[in-house]
C-alpha cells in the first residue's frame, strides 16, 4: 500500500524529465551530429533526478505546505500584525540573501562593473560591489513579501502593486547605467529559490484562507509576482548610487 | 566511490547551508514570537529531511547529467563552423541562427517542465481551486511562454536591439491582459512568471546566453549576456493569461450552446 504512491510519483517524476532528455538526445545525435560523452554518467545523473523530484514532491506536501500555512494560521489567530510584517520580510531577506544563484550573479556583475570603470579594478572593490548587490536585491525582496502580505491583509488588488513595480521598472531604466540594466532585470528572477517558493505561496495561500472576506485564489497568490519586481527596482537604485 | 560519496556529502552540506536561514527563522518565529508547538513535528522534521535529500539528489543528478551536456550543446550550437558562416566575410542575419533558436525553445519548455517550484506553485494551485485549474496543463502554458521568452532573447542577442524595448512591449501585453482576463487567474499568472526561473534553467539558459554574445560578433558577452531570464519570467505571464483567457472563452461557448 505504501509503495504504491511512491512508485506513481516516481513514475510522475520521470515523465517530468522526458523532455529535457529527448531535446539533448535529438539535438546531439541529430543536429550536432556528434556522439554521446558519458553514457553512464548521463545515466546515473537522470536517476538521481528523478529521485530527487520524487523526495522534494513528498517533503513539499508532507512538510513545506503544512508548515507555510500553520503559521499563517497563527498569525492570523494573534493578530498581530506587526510580527506578520516581521515575520514576512525576515522570510524574504534571510531567504535570498544566502541564494546561490544570487550569489553568482552577483560576482558577476562585480566584474562587469570593473571592467566597465565604475568601480576599481581591485578584490576588495569586486567584494564590496557584489555584496552591496546582495544585500540591495535582499533587501527588495523582504520589502516585497511584506509589502504583499500587506496587500493580501489589507485585501487591495494586485494588479495596484504589480502596475506600480512595471511603472517604477520603466521609469528607472533610462536613468540607470546600461551595464547594470541587463543584470537589474535578471535579478528579479534569480531570487525565488526552490525552498522559498513552496513557503511563500503557503504563507499567501494561508494567510488569504484564514482572513474573512479574501479568496485563496484571488488573493492568496501574487507574493512571489512582486518579489521578483522589486529587486529591478532597487538594483537600478543601487547602480546609479555607485 | 569514496571520493564520490565525499562529494555527495559536501553537496548535501551545501544545501544544509543554504536552508540555514529560512530553518532558523521559521524556528525562531515559532518559539519566540506564536509560542505554539507544530501540530505535527515529527512529521514536519521527517518531510523537511526529504525536501533536503531531494534538492540534493536533484542538484547532483543535474550536475552529473544534464548541465554538461547542455553547456557544450550551447556552445557548440553557436560556433560560427557548425552554423556554416563565414563571419569575416558575411555580415551577419539573423536567419543563420536559426538553430540557437529551435534550441533555445526547446531546452526552455523542457527544462521548465521540470522545475520543481513551479511543480509546487502548480501542485497547491490545483488544490485550492478545488481542480478547476490543472497542475499540468498551467505548467505546460508555463513552458511555452519560457520557451517563445527565450527563443525571442536569444534572437534579441543575434540582432543586438536593445533589451528595453522588448521589455516595455511585454509590459504593455501584461496590462492589456490583465484587464480582460477572468480575476481569479492573475494573481497565479503573475507568480508563474516568478517560479520558472530557479534552479534547473537558470544555468542552462545563462550558458546559452553566454555563449551566443561571445560567437556573434559585435556582441560584448558582458553586456549581452544577460538578459534573457528576464525574458523567462516575462513571457510565462503573458501564456498563462492566455490560456486562462481562452478556456474562460471556450467555456462560454459550450455553455451558451448548450442552453
Amino acid at each position: 500500500m505504501l509503495k504504491n504512491p511512491f512508485l506513481r510519483q516516481l513514475f510522475s517524476s520521470f515523465l517530468d524529465l522526458v523532455p529535457i532528455l529527448a531535446v539533448v538526445l535529438i539535438f546531439q545525435v541529430l543536429v550536432i551530429q556528434k556522439p554521446i560523452p558519458n553514457v553512464v554518467d548521463l545515466m546515473t545523473g537522470t536517476l538521481f533526478v528523478v529521485i530527487g523530484l520524487t523526495l522534494f514532491v513528498q517533503g513539499l506536501e508532507q512538510s513545506l505546505f503544512p508548515l507555510g500555512e500553520s503559521m499563517a494560521y497563527a498569525f492570523a489567530r494573534k493578530g498581530s500584525l506587526f510580527w506578520l510584517l516581521v515575520f514576512a520580510f525576515c522570510l524574504g531577506f534571510g531567504t535570498t540573501v544566502a541564494e546561490p544563484a544570487l550569489i553568482a550573479i552577483a560576482q558577476e556583475a562585480a566584474s562587469i562593473a570593473s571592467k566597465a570603470g565604475i568601480i576599481e579594478q581591485t578584490t576588495d572593490a569586486q567584494d564590496s560591489y557584489a555584496l552591496g548587490l546582495r544585500l540591495t536585491v535582499a533587501l527588495s525582496v523582504g520589502f516585497a513579501i511584506l509589502v504583499g502580505v500587506l496587500r493580501i491583509i489589507r485585501g487591495w488588488p494586485l494588479y495596484y502593486l504589480i502596475i506600480g513595480g512595471y511603472i517604477g521598472v520603466v521609469v528607472m531604466t533610462p536613468f540607470a547605467p546600461p551595464e547594470i540594466i541587463g543584470i537589474a532585470y535578471d535579478s528579479g528572477g534569480v531570487t525565488t529559490s526552490t525552498i522559498t517558493v513552496p513557503l511563500v505561496t503557503a504563507l499567501g495561500v494561508g494567510l488569504a484562507t484564514a482572513i474573512k472576506g479574501r479568496n485563496p485564489v484571488t488573493d492568496g497568490f501574487g507574493l512571489i509576482a512582486f518579489a521578483s519586481l522589486t529587486p529591478m527596482v532597487f538594483v537600478m537604485t543601487y547602480g546609479m548610487l555607485r | 566511490m569514496i571520493t564520490w560519496s565525499q562529494h555527495f556529502l559536501m553537496a548535501l552540506l551545501s544545501t544544509c547551508r543554504d536552508i540555514l536561514p529560512i530553518a532558523a527563522i521559521i524556528i525562531g518565529f515559532q518559539l519566540l514570537i506564536i509560542r505554539r508547538p507544530l501540530p505535527h513535528p515529527k512529521k514536519t522534521l521527517i518531510g523537511f529531511i526529504y525536501v533536503l535529500l531531494g534538492i540534493t539528489f536533484f542538484l547532483e543528478g543535474l550536475d552529473m547529467a544534464l548541465f554538461p551536456l547542455g553547456k557544450l550543446m550551447a556552445s557548440q550550437l553557436t560556433t560560427p563552423e557548425f552554423l556554416g558562416i563565414d563571419i569575416s566575410k558575411q555580415a551577419i542575419v539573423w536567419q543563420s541562427y536559426v538553430w540557437v533558436y529551435v534550441f533555445a525553445a526547446s531546452i526552455g519548455f523542457a527544462t521548465t517542465l521540470a522545475e520543481p517550484s513551479l511543480l509546487a506553485v502548480a501542485l497547491k494551485a490545483e488544490q485550492i481551486s478545488g481542480g478547476t485549474i490543472h497542475a499540468f496543463g498551467l505548467r505546460i502554458a508555463v513552458s511555452i511562454g519560457v520557451a517563445f521568452g527565450i527563443a525571442l532573447g536569444a534572437f534579441r542577442i543575434v540582432t543586438g536591439t536593445e533589451l528595453y524595448y522588448y521589455i516595455v512591449v511585454g509590459y504593455v501585453i501584461v496590462l492589456i491582459q490583465t484587464l480582460f482576463a477572468p480575476k481569479q487567474i492573475i494573481g497565479l499568472a503573475y507568480d508563474s512568471g516568478g517560479v520558472t526561473t530557479s534552479t534547473v534553467t537558470v544555468p542552462l539558459v545563462t550558458a546559452l546566453g553566454l555563449g551566443l554574445a561571445s560567437t556573434v560578433p559585435g556582441r560584448n558577452p558582458l553586456l549581452d549576456g544577460f538578459g534573457l531570464i528576464a525574458f523567462a519570467s516575462l513571457f510565462p505571464i503573458i501564456a498563462v493569461l492566455s490560456y486562462a483567457q481562452i478556456a474562460h472563452w471556450l467555456n462560454k461557448d459550450s455553455r451558451s450552446t448548450k442552453s
